[in-house]
């Protein structure tokens, strides 16, 4: 409603503003002082969009009430029920935009992060729009990045298309930021050596806590690592274990959202380790 | 106050996945490009291809299906209860009568219409035929008793309902329902599969036509009326239970602001579909004003054509009779 009647006022405003005599050459040289203003013969106020502006494909803008509501409501369902992949990614991009900015603000700052801001690469199979092509990652020698990724994929029987398109978040940087954040989120999987059990989970949600500081991560991290079972549970708290290794790993390591993916698939996965400064993952199995 | 059931049902939908058709909801770009040629039906406040509406509505109904009632229980605070109890007891179904329920998928109406019929008496028995000759007041009453007893055994206890709609997946629900109720309720009712402008019914074979926010789905109003009329016995009546424009302003105000910002994210929630939602709400604002829709009954063939709006203003049950062509 408020939208509404904001954009009826602003159509007034310029239709105001259209009686005004519009400036010419002829008429430069007769202008006073104060009528600095200049008047855009080709305005059209009947072009004004009315009602909700759309920034990005698959955008939903959401007011004040709404992103609260939804925000509070998604939280609720992500804790009962987990495996509601769009609970999760709505509770993500409702309550993250002061992380999304932290996060573009440190993306711009490295170099890399820059040219992927600039880019906005996506990870996508070629079908998909993107520039995956499994194939061709299937192919690349064992040990290496491209490699791991893709029997990552193999194993659990994900694909990169997988990933909802993200919808709540406003300004059309911070939605691919978060996009990329999501994107990358198996490709952490990959360079912290964890698998998709309620463990391996709890310990790249920590990790990427601490990169993102996203409260999605925060509270699933936390809410995550009550649930864990028993067995779990002392392989999580013992001494060098897979909290220490996270959290130690978390605060230590370079951003991986800063990492150009697409352009390492060859690379060894030791060295890209190395790179980012990721510990080896312990071996408590 | 609320009821552990319904907080169970509730819980019970959050926690269900989203459906993989409805997964897409996500990535699909809303608008659709305008197709030359064919004339325009309103799908929400898009415009579709006639042809193309019906898809789109088995689309946006076959999903949300499993958590309709629920989403029904929460968008409208437990209201449309009422309001279906109140179209039900206007509709006033007595036993024996053949009903014709359309867009009833899961069946609210079409079980109420049948615990309606039942509670009602049948046709009265008819006097007690007494044999001459032994004139105590014993036989009398025997002789009562047994023919009374004969008569109820004949008297249908309930009508029965034929529900027809496109949807499969709404009358699996419907008819898992009636199961649930009893023997006696799912035996009454007959589901068909089938759209409102071209019913799989015989002419003049139902005493009454009922339909209960269904009609602003349909592509073809006055077809779907015609066609209510050709289904109706002459002096049937026809029923329909819909949302309507809302005369209070400050109604009107509250109202929209609820459908279009609240309804939508709370269907993401439980039925993990927000475009579904939105077009609900869309739909209702794109129909006939009350008066408006009075008329296309009248234009159809009904007679004694009225309305009644319900409290709180947001819906009305028009009613209309067939009367026998001179």
């Amino acid at each position: 409603l408020s939208r509404r009647l904001f954009a009826q006022s602003g159509r007034l405003l310029s239709l105001a503003a259209s009686q005004r005599r519009p400036m010419t050459s002829s008429n430069a040289s007769s202008q006073e002082p104060g009528d600095t203003l200049a008047i855009d013969d080709d305005f059209d106020p009947d072009l004004l969009p009315l009602g909700d502006i759309r920034r990005y494909p698959n955008h939903r803008p959401l007011d004040c009430g709404q992103r609260a509501f939804l925000a509070v409501g998604s939280g609720v369902a992500c804790l009962a029920a987990p495996w509601r992949d769009d609970m999760i990614s709505a509770f993500g991009e409702t309550t993250g935009e002061w992380a999304l900015r932290r996060l573009r603000d440190d993306m711009l700052a490295n170099e890399e992060g820059r040219r992927i801001l600039a880019e906005r690469p996506r990870i996508r199979t070629v079908e998909g729009g993107g520039s995956i092509d499994l194939e061709a990652l299937r192919r690349l020698p064992e040990g290496s990045l491209g490699r791991a990724y893709a029997d990552f994929l193999d194993r659990y029987g994900y694909s990169p298309d997988h990933r909802r398109t993200v919808c709540f978040v406003d300004d059309p940087e911070l939605a691919y930021v978060m996009q990329r954040y999501r994107e990358i989120h198996d490709l952490n999987h990959v360079l912290l050596g964890q698998g998709t059990d309620f463990l391996g989970e709890v310990v790249v949600k920590w990790f990427e806590a601490f990169q993102t500081g996203l409260p999605m991560c925060v509270t699933g991290a936390f809410l995550g690592s009550l649930r864990l079972r028993p067995k779990q549970t002392r392989r999580y708290l013992q001494e060098g274990g897979y909290l220490a290794y996270a959290l130690r790993t978390g605060s230590d390591a370079d951003l991986t959202i800063n990492y150009y993916f697409e352009r390492n698939w060859h690379q060894p996965l030791a060295e890209v380790r190395q790179q980012l400064r990721i510990e080896e993952p312990p071996n408590l199995k | 106050f609320i009821p552990k059931m319904q907080c169970r049902q509730l819980l019970r939908c959050i926690s269900r996945s989203p459906a993989t058709s409805s997964s897409s909801c996500f990535g699909v770009a809303r608008r659709q490009v305008h197709q030359p040629g064919g004339f325009d039906t309103s799908f929400g406040f898009e415009e579709v291809e006639p042809g193309q509406k019906q898809d789109r509505v088995n689309q946006v109904f076959n999903p949300v299906s499993n958590s309709y009632d629920v989403m029904n229980d929460l968008m409208s605070a437990g209201l449309h209860r009422c309001w279906k109890r109140r179209f039900v007891a206007s509709a006033n179904p007595r036993p024996g009568w053949r009903v014709v329920d359309v867009a009833g998928g899961t069946g609210d109406i079409a079980l109420g219409l049948l615990e309606w019929s039942r509670k009602l008496p049948g046709r009265a028995p008819p006097p007690v035929r007494v044999a001459p000759g032994d004139g105590s007041v014993d036989s009398f009453r025997e002789a009562a008793e047994r023919q009374t007893a004969a008569a109820e055994a004949e008297a249908p206890a309930s009508c029965t309902v034929s529900v027809v709609d496109p949807s499969p997946s709404m009358m699996q629900v419907g008819s898992a329902k009636a199961s649930a109720k009893g023997s006696t309720f799912a035996s009454s009712i007959q589901w068909l599969e089938g759209r409102a402008e071209s019913l799989p019914l015989d002419e003049a074979s139902s005493d009454l036509y009922t339909i209960a926010f269904g009609m602003r789905n349909c592509t073809d109003l006055p077809g779907v009326l015609r066609e209510a009329h050709r289904v109706l016995k002459p002096y049937g009546r026809f029923a329909c239970l819909e949302f309507c424009s809302v005369e209070n302003p400050l109604l009107s105000i509250l109202y929209d602001e609820y459908s279009f910002r609240v309804i939508p994210p709370m269907g993401l929630l439980v039925a993990g579909d927000w475009d579904s939602y939105e077009y609900l709400v869309e739909s209702i604002r794109r129909f006939p004003h009350q008066t408006l829709f009075a008329n296309m009954m009248r234009e159809a063939g009904f007679s004694a054509v009225n309305y009644e709006v319900l409290w709180p203003g947001v819906c009305c049950i028009h009613s209309g009779y067939k009367l026998p062509s001179v």
